[in-house]
């Protein structure tokens, strides 16, 4: 025996017992150690807990001047308007851009309403629905002082062909006025001018003669996708980098994924623009993948508002709840959680669907997402709350249960589907979505119960267009429920549900049908919502549509998503925009310094 | 034990005149096999000792996780909703005390979100860690001793070939490759379903990944040993090449494998903990240490406890094994002062 060596043996592993110790101890207060003196430099309190939800406007104001601060987790996908397909882009891109129509810039559902912007009025609609005529205003202009004419609009549509330089954006339009895909984009054709369906008989008249009714065309219309751009100015790929701005801002500096800067573009008139306050006079983009770094900057005062939109982070609503309520609203988002039931064996068969949607504990899945006010209210159909066709349809009588599970009709279910022990699926969930394995968890503990042995599947979020999104690979790997969720493109029955529901929309990737329901009778339903001649008629299609959904159980919804987004106090004349979402509407932001 | 040749009567040491009593003394020290040895150097290295408590304590609560379970937890995957706070998503009353959670019924607390007992599922996480560190390390060792062997002995293109393998599998980023491996490799493998087709995964990477540590180590020894008379004597008497190998060479070896191994299981430890972080790791519901640690990321601020709870468990299951392979090595080493 050697004391010596054994002793020094027992004081370095002392030692580093020491130094490990000291090194958390050091990351805690790195952690926690700014609390008490957060908040002063937002100079001042908040507008009040959820002053800007609802039809409520918080701190109204006209007062112009100041910087807006916002910050996101990350970039635009891009700032070229016909390619971004981001809601947060759609948002911010009505900082520089315009288009013939827009989303009224009005609080909560009243949002959703399209009103004029370069056009003087709404489209004048004639053959039977087929054709949208359009007059501009006068005085609107380019960052340079020329005028914004009918052709530039063209011009920027168009770019929607071009799929070899301009990628990412939605296709509406493309779909709308050339389905057949004849025209090759601006910069292969050179010859025409443009997509036959889009005619310009003189500089403020445009015409668009769509090759079938569509009750939303001017849904696309109103998407960035819509916005002029002015021939001499277009850089094809690179016009993402600088814009050439019809709105009241144009950018000053841009470095893709660091930070977008935005000035005043004095050619903007106040007097041709109903809809952007245009109140500050900067407007800044940091970005900072860090998101729990970034909600202790929002909370700190640092920023005004966070670009992405999509609510705090567990630790920042924590910490912004208990301290700073005030500067917090609990937003209802257009974003509806749900699960799809694919073919796969035995979800093929209705009765085994609905034993799922029986044996579901909604109440669990919704706490483990934060409950009714983190999470959001139980879901019984599809649409969400604020899109024309919702109601209150609850085939399952999930509400009327509180959300519990009703495991006797669950067992009666599996019986009817010759499945009585239960059987064997698997769950997807996608691992960079917050909150999407514990729920897939949840509801795998759910179905337990009644002995459907569910495993959970976590697949990369970035490919889940080419595992979930792949009616392939979804059979080969036996994925019978997809936990997923989905917003609306547009706010109408056909921006949400087409996508999800229409038998026509299935692809071999990227595809959004997840049931793979291709039922003959909701494929006419949306044929028939097209063409009526008033979105209040397509709604009634839309209500149909949504009902026999729910009784097919094709997918399982349970929440509608709410967040809690973070207002700085120096923020004015903030309000929750549902075309954009539940996010604010960024165009009417203002600040008070 | 070797007994000394002269030592007949069992009263010898009692008998003797003192200086024979030493003489004896002596020769019976000579004549202790190398393992006693070992095993009384073990003995007195305290650290070691120590390691090797908490190692077969945690061997045993990895065995007998039902039982310690049913006795004082709940079942791993029961949900408690009840305890949690939704809005929050933590247990109810963390405000006040970081300890909120903790009560007789849930010695560790209960995970954010769900409410499950933090106790079961650390009891349960020992399963994991342990069966796949072990079992990569046995992948390991076979794979390592066979081809060291191999290479050491035949020399030649034979050694050439494994060692460039060797050099080619140290270079290899292993995380990376599991990481992908996992996403591309289908759920259903041979018969099997859910988590044991992600243990069957991970015990085979890591083990496939660590062979070459051993190897190395086995194909250096055999170059020396198979230079040697007793070697040569064996090859003259006309013994086969696997008599060589397995009968002469082998059991020559066992020392250094042995310190290897223990020295590999806390790397394993971390290999599969790290993996489990990355989502890589065993599927849901099983516990596992590093899944929890990946989930604590979200609410370490409100719920530190359940963070340190996986943290810990990692911790000293790591350096109990480092302990006492660090113990074995020392009583093993030949060149050992003591």
């Amino acid at each position: 025996m050697n004391p010596q060596r054994s002793s020094a043996r027992i004081r370095q592993v002392a030692g580093a017992a020491v130094v490990v110790a000291a090194l958390m101890t050091t990351a805690a207060c790195g952690g926690g150690g700014d609390k008490g003196k957060d908040g002063d430099k937002s100079g001042g309190k908040g507008a009040g807990f959820n002053a800007a939800t609802g039809d409520k406007i918080a701190n109204p104001s006209t007062k112009a001047g100041g910087t807006l601060k916002m910050i996101s987790k990350q970039d635009l996908d891009s700032a070229d308007p016909q390619r971004q397909y981001y809601g947060m882009a759609w948002d911010f891109s009505r900082f520089y851009s315009r288009q013939l129509v827009t989303y009224a810039a009005k609080p909560g559902n009243a949002s959703s309403e399209l009103v004029p912007d370069l056009a003087k009025a709404n489209g004048k609609i004639s053959n039977g629905g087929k054709t949208y005529t359009y007059e501009l205003k006068d005085g609107i202009a380019w960052e340079d002082g020329t005028p914004i004419t009918s052709k530039d609009i063209k011009y920027g549509i168009s770019r929607i062909w071009a799929k070899e330089a301009i990628t990412g954006g939605p296709t509406y339009l493309k779909q709308a006025l050339d389905p057949k895909g004849e025209y090759q984009g601006p910069y292969k054709d050179k010859t025409s001018d443009g997509p036959k369906g889009i005619e310009t008989p003189n500089d403020k008249t445009i015409v668009f003669n769509l090759a079938t009714p569509n009750v939303d065309f001017e849904q696309m219309l109103a998407m960035p996708a819509g916005s002029p751009v002015k021939k001499e100015k277009d850089t094809g790929a690179k016009y993402q980098l600088k814009p050439f701005s019809s709105g009241p801002y144009k950018f000053e500096s841009y470095a893709p994924k660091k930070s977008i800067s935005l000035v005043r573009n004095d050619k903007w008139k106040k007097e041709t623009d109903t809809v952007r306050a245009a109140l500050p006079d900067k407007i800044t983009v940091t970005i900072n993948s860090n998101m729990e770094a970034l909600d202790k900057l929002l909370i700190k005062g640092d920023y005004d508002v966070d670009m992405n939109g999509t609510g705090l982070t567990q630790s920042g609503r924590i910490e912004a709840l208990k301290k700073h309520k005030d500067n917090v609203d609990n937003i209802q988002t257009s974003f509806t959680r749900y699960v799809d039931m694919t073919p796969v064996a035995p979800l093929n068969n209705v009765a085994c669907r609905k034993a799922v949607v029986y044996a579901t504990d909604f109440k669990s899945l919704q706490e483990v997402r934060g409950g009714e006010e983190a999470g959001g209210p139980l879901a019984t159909t599809m649409l969400p709350t604020t899109i024309k066709g919702y109601d209150d349809y609850d085939p399952y009588g999930v509400k009327a249960r509180g959300g519990k599970p009703d495991v006797a009709k669950a067992k009666e279910q599996l019986k009817a589907c010759n499945q009585p022990d239960g059987f064997s699926t698997k769950i997807s969930a996608r691992s960079n979505n917050p909150g999407e394995k514990e729920t897939a968890e949840a509801l795998q503990q759910s179905l337990k119960a009644v002995g459907i042995k569910a495993e959970v599947e976590v697949i990369d979020g970035a490919e889940s267009q080419s595992i979930t999104g792949s009616p392939k690979v979804v059979k080969e790997r036996k994925i019978g429920l997809i936990m997923t969720g989905w917003g609306p493109d547009f706010p109408t029955g056909q921006g949400f549900s087409q996508p999800l529901i229409d038998g026509r929309f299935i692809a071999p990737t990227g595809n959004y049908n997840g049931s793979e329901t291709n039922d003959p009778a909701i494929n006419k339903m949306f044929d028939d919502a097209l063409k009526a001649t008033d979105p209040d008629k397509a709604a009634e299609f839309y209500k149909q549509i949504n009902h026999k959904t729910a009784d097919i159980a094709a997918q399982m919804p349970f929440l509608y998503e709410k967040n809690f987004s973070w207002r700085s106090s120096r923020l004015t004349n903030v309000y929750s925009s549902t075309a954009y979402n539940g996010r604010y509407d960024y165009a009417s932001l203002g600040v008070v310094k | 034990m070797t007994a000394p040749l002269h030592d007949t009567s069992p009263d010898a040491d009692k008998a003797a005149p003192a200086d024979v009593a030493a003489d004896v003394a002596k020769k019976s020290v000579e004549g202790r096999s190398l393992r006693q040895i070992a095993w009384t150097r073990l003995k007195r290295d305290k650290l070691a000792l120590a390691g090797g408590i908490v190692v077969v304590f945690l061997v045993l609560v990895a065995l007998f996780a039902p039982l310690i379970v049913s006795l004082l937890g709940h079942p791993p995957d029961e949900f408690h909703q009840d305890k949690i706070d939704p809005l929050f998503g933590v247990a109810k009353g963390l405000d006040d005390s970081m300890f909120a959670g903790v009560s007789s019924d849930f010695l560790l607390g209960v995970e954010p979100g769900n409410g499950r007992d933090v106790f079961s599922r650390i009891v349960y996480g020992a399963r994991i860690s342990l069966l796949v560190a072990f079992l990569a390390a046995v992948v390991a060792v076979v794979l390592g001793t066979v081809l060291g062997i191999v290479a050491g002995y035949f020399g030649g293109w034979i050694d050439s070939v494994i060692s460039r393998v060797m050099d080619m599998l140290l270079a290899f980023p292993q995380l990376l490759f599991i990481i992908s491996l996992v996403s591309v490799l289908p759920g259903d493998l041979l018969g099997m379903t859910g988590s044991s087709v992600r243990i069957f995964i991970l015990v085979m990477v890591i083990g496939f990944f660590g062979w070459p540590y051993i190897g190395r180590i086995v194909r250096g020894q055999t170059l020396s040993l198979r230079e040697k008379e007793y070697v040569e004597a064996a090859r003259s008497l006309g013994a086969g090449r696997a008599y060589i190998l397995f009968k002469e060479l082998l059991p020559n070896l066992v020392a250094p494998i042995t310190v290897y191994t223990t020295l590999m299981i806390p790397t394993n430890i971390l290999t599969e903990a790290a993996l489990s972080f990355l989502n890589a790791g065993v599927k849901p519901p099983t516990a596992s240490w590093g899944q929890m640690l990946s989930k604590a990321i979200n609410t370490y601020e409100s719920d530190p406890l359940f963070m340190i709870a996986p943290g810990l468990a990692i911790f000293i299951t790591v350096l109990a094994f480092n302990l006492f392979g660090d113990g074995v090595r020392d009583a093993l080493d030949p060149k050992g002062t003591r």
